[in-house]
């Protein structure tokens, strides 16, 4: 029997370079679940686009054969025509994005959006197509189906957006379905009930998969073969059971030590010491005025902070968790002094034990002045952080001219100094930002922040946009500027395996609410508050053993008023946080 | 609904610009220190002519032009009542010219729509030949296709237009016997509409139409490229071809929509660079439109004339833009759905 797709000798080049994909060959089985593993670069997307002819414009198929058998009749992918390639585009093999948020026109209704497939293939009416999409927008999750049909992208959230896609990809029942890092970009909680969804669907359906991803974790939940890519290579093929559990091959193996992951034993992490502490927040509240565009009607309040109480000591690590919209970024911001709290809030930043602590939400100017030499930021995105016309040595002195320290020379040095602290050499400064990896970049983002010498970074999830062997890196390095500067860290990030990692404290939000907050050793082995448990249960494991516990997700990340009783929380009655034992404080009811 | 409630919005706000610039417009005109009359007058009192003196004092209270700016302007535009009661813009009275001794509305009378059919036509023109050419040349970037008709747009934004008119009519007139100047044929000017005289006046407009167009229309082209080339590179674009478009079909439903806003933005500023720029165009060219009128009138200070002028073309752009602006609120639903409650 022939496979349902079968990808012989595959090579892939650029203009006139070396091939990107060289000599790659897997099957796909029909109704199988084939996992592309690798990193950035390692060729696995565009491998899986070669099928149905999607690559850059100077890409070309080089050599090898793609070979589509399904019920439908066998074809030769690589060298059918155009014509005939838009037949299987869609119709027999579908495909699904990254990026939820922009793979769909803005200006086009959802609902004509997914349509479109049926009219294409099938040659549909409107009213049709219609029945037939609402009916698959059931069954993607749409709470109301025919609302969905007629609104815009932007109306939807990002969850929802890939739902959307889905249907899109799912409403012809193609036999093949790609999905290239299709929840990528989503939040965790999102993502388990995003991959959750595509397997049920492939459950009914009987449709194969071929799932692109960087994360061994989404691997271990939904796959049944794996291809190990690196460099256009495939590194390891096969089962998935065998390579998940004992890889053979070594850079599977450096893959699998690179992921970070939640710990599972159990431990009783030390509470954040309460001296010394290099900022605190007290009843920091911020609130947003959405002018509503009705006269009439009042303005909406939105809460991103609600009484928020932290403290960072010095020399430790307190991260923020939460996802998109959960208020996280804000208090950072407010933390950082480039957002006000709502009257009442205080911010006191002490940059060393015995001085007067700057009382970051009514500073004057000089004292701005004198905070932001203490303060600095590393950002999420070394791609846009980094003034692409400027030489790194430039980028790297500003702040010593804005702050006006030092003489050119002495400027020159420290930059110099900083780029060795941080792994880099000193020959690169003459370099622009182009020239640089996302994990140097970030690297670079971090040496910029230390050039005034700060007491204190605010990272706002500095590893997020970055492949994990990377991320691991930035990582350790993070961890060896602390130990050697005795630095303190205000660490955003939606990421539990890399908090778990490098926090010593834990503060869990949720609709600008401080769910929980905890070591990370008691947090995770004993979360209390059914949100905590969603985001640990929904972050995938690369343990074949441990699929991620949808039912807990779904209880978890839902509204509030889903939660039991003594967790509950509304507008205008809010549980206070409660310490339950030691350094472990939940918001509940007592 | 929403589309109704917004265009009356628009066009109040519209009304209140007019207003607006009915003030500036005066205030400008009225910088320059004397008037069409004070000139005269000295000149005439230099010159001991004392008869012509008396009939320009006569057209000065006659028009108001013994009292205060603000007065006016008020009877300028019709708020306040003149020595012969409520006489102005808003009761249909536009004003006496001095330079040519008539009413204001028997100078401006044919021009006005003539003026207008001009620039409709070369902003027609503008938008049949840069819609396609643009999205082409995108579609095909960096092909011959490409390079050919960036480079046809750039001659025809180099090119002075007045030469290109000349060019034009020299070889329009020898190889397809088109008209030279004016237009219309001179027999049917002051003559009622008529179906010969729709036609001379449309083969008159060619020449005057490609040469007005010209430029406007390989400045757009090239601003459409860029922007089709900016939304191809997008991830909706692999989308829709990755559900089996055809590429044809692909193009102008998605990438095409999106890079149409800034495409539709663009008529308002269109109309007054087309009316200001078409002068000199005009001039050569020999089309009795409003831009020559102008020029004379503000050479010689006749400033009801001017003034008059100055607020056609300010409204001809205040609807240009209005247009616009509810041309996009249809086309984008991100414009039209902000802040309707999700």
């Amino acid at each position: 029997m022939t496979a349902l797709l079968s990808v012989r000798d595959l090579s892939i080049g650029f203009g006139a370079g070396e091939s990107v994909v060289q000599k790659v060959s897997f099957d796909v089985e029909a109704g199988q679940t084939l996992a592309l593993v690798g990193e950035s670069g390692s060729g696995k997307t565009i491998s899986c686009r070669a099928a149905l002819r999607i690559l850059p414009r100077t890409a070309q198929i080089r050599s090898g054969t793609i070979t589509l058998n399904d019920s439908k009749g066998t074809a030769e992918l690589t060298t059918i025509n155009e014509r005939q390639m838009r037949g299987i585009r869609g119709n027999r093999i579908s495909m699904i994005f990254q990026e939820p948020m922009r793979s769909l026109s803005p200006l086009h209704k959802i609902g004509n959006q997914v349509s479109e497939v049926l009219w294409l293939h099938r040659g549909a009416s409107e009213a049709d197509a219609r029945k037939e999409v609402l009916t698959q927008f059931e069954r993607v999750g749409f709470p109301d189906p025919k609302r969905a049909y007629d609104s815009y992208p932007f109306e939807l959230s990002g969850g929802m957006r890939q739902r959307a896609m889905i249907a899109m990809a799912m409403v012809s029942k193609p036999e093949l379905l790609i999905a290239d890092e299709p929840t990528t970009a989503l939040d965790v909680t999102t993502q388990a009930q995003v991959l959750g969804l595509i397997k049920e669907l492939q459950r009914e359906t009987g449709m194969a998969l071929i799932l692109v991803t960087h994360d061994l974790g989404v691997v271990a939940n939904m796959a049944e073969q794996v291809v190990v890519m690196h460099k256009g290579r495939i590194m390891e093929a096969g089962a998935a059971a065998p390579i998940l559990t004992e890889p053979a091959h070594p850079y599977t193996k450096q893959l699998f030590d690179a992921a970070p992951a939640i710990p599972d034993q159990d431990a009783v992490g030390l509470p954040m010491p309460d001296e010394d502490l290099i900022l605190e927040m007290v009843d920091v509240s911020k609130t947003y005025t959405m002018r509503s565009s009705k006269g009439w009607k009042a303005d909406k309040l939105i809460h991103a902070c609600r009484g928020v109480e932290l403290k960072l000591a010095r020399g430790k690590t307190l991260a923020i968790v939460g996802e998109s919209g959960s208020g996280k970024t804000t208090a950072a911001r407010i933390a950082l002094g480039a957002e006000l709290p709502d009257p009442g809030g205080q911010v006191l930043f002490r940059s060393s034990p015995d001085t007067d602590p700057i009382t970051v939400h009514k500073m004057s100017k000089g004292e701005r002045t004198a905070f932001q030499r203490k303060a600095q930021m590393v950002f999420q995105d070394p791609y846009s952080s980094l003034s692409p016309r400027m030489r790194i040595q430039d980028a790297m002195t500003e702040p010593l001219e804005i702050h006006k320290l030092g003489s050119v020379s002495e400027q020159r040095d420290k930059a110099a100094e900083m780029l060795k602290r941080v792994g880099l050499n000193t020959d690169m400064l003459k370099r622009y930002p182009h020239a640089f990896s996302g994990g140097q970049r970030q690297r670079l983002s971090i040496a910029r922040a230390m050039m005034l010498d700060p007491a204190m970074i605010v990272c706002d999830e500095p590893t997020s946009a970055l492949d994990v062997s990377v991320q691991e890196q930035i990582l350790t390095l993070l961890e060896h500027l602390q130990d050697s500067l005795n630095l303190s860290y205000l660490f955003i990030s939606h990421d539990l395996a890399v908090v778990a990692r490098i926090a010593d404290e834990v503060a869990v939000m949720r609709q600008g609410l401080v769910v929980e907050q905890a070591p990370p050793e008691t947090l995770f082995y004993n979360p209390r508050h059914p949100y905590t448990k969603a985001l640990i249960a929904a972050q995938p494991e690369p343990d074949i053993n441990r699929p991620i516990n949808l039912k807990l997700v779904a209880l978890g990340a839902g509204s509030p008023d889903s939660w039991e009783d003594a967790f509950r929380f509304s507008d205008s009655v809010i549980p206070s946080l409660t310490e339950m034992e030691p350094g472990h404080k939940v918001r509940c009811h007592v | 609904m929403v589309m109704l409630r917004y265009a009356v919005y628009r066009f109040f706000t519209m009304l209140l610009t007019l207003l607006v610039v009915s003030v500036l417009i005066f205030v400008i005109i009225n910088l320059p220190p004397g008037d069409y009359l004070s000139n005269q007058i000295a000149e005439l009192q230099a010159s001991g002519q004392s008869a012509g003196v008396a009939k320009a004092e006569f057209l000065r209270t006659e028009y108001s032009l013994d009292r205060s700016l603000p007065e006016q302007y008020l009877i300028w535009m019709g708020f306040w009542p003149g020595p012969h009661g409520f006489e102005g813009l808003l009761q249909g009275n536009y004003g006496w010219s001095f330079e040519f001794d008539r009413p204001v509305s028997e100078i401006v009378g044919d021009t006005l729509w003539l003026t207008v059919v001009v620039n409709l036509a070369a902003i027609l023109f503008v938008y049949a030949v840069a819609l396609p050419l643009g999205v082409i040349a995108a579609a095909r970037s960096r092909t011959w296709i490409d390079y050919t008709s960036a480079f046809v747009g750039y001659l025809g934004l180099a090119t002075p237009n007045f030469l290109l008119a000349l060019i034009l009519f020299y070889y329009g007139h020898r190889y397809f016997n088109l008209p030279i100047g004016g237009l219309m044929d001179p027999v049917y000017e002051g003559q009622p509409m008529s179906w010969d005289k729709l036609k001379s006046i449309l083969l008159h407009l060619i020449v005057p139409t490609f040469v007005i167009g010209t430029s406007g229309a390989s400045a757009m082209m090239q601003r459409l490229r860029a922007n089709m080339l900016d939304e191809l590179g997008k991830p909706y674009v692999e989308t829709a071809v990755a559900k089996g478009m055809a590429p044809s079909r692909m193009l102008t439903k998605y990438p095409l929509r999106v890079a149409f806003n800034p495409f539709v933005a663009d008529i308002g500023n269109l109309l007054p660079s087309m009316v200001s720029g078409s002068v000199l165009v005009s001039v050569v060219l020999g089309l009795q439109t409003i831009g020559p009128t102008l020029l004379t009138a503000l050479k010689t200070q006749d400033q009801f004339l001017s003034a008059f002028i100055l607020m056609f073309v300010a409204l001809l752009t205040l609807i240009g833009t209005m247009i616009s602006d509810i041309l996009l609120v249809m086309l984008d639903p991100r414009i039209r759905y902000e802040g309707r409650e999700a």
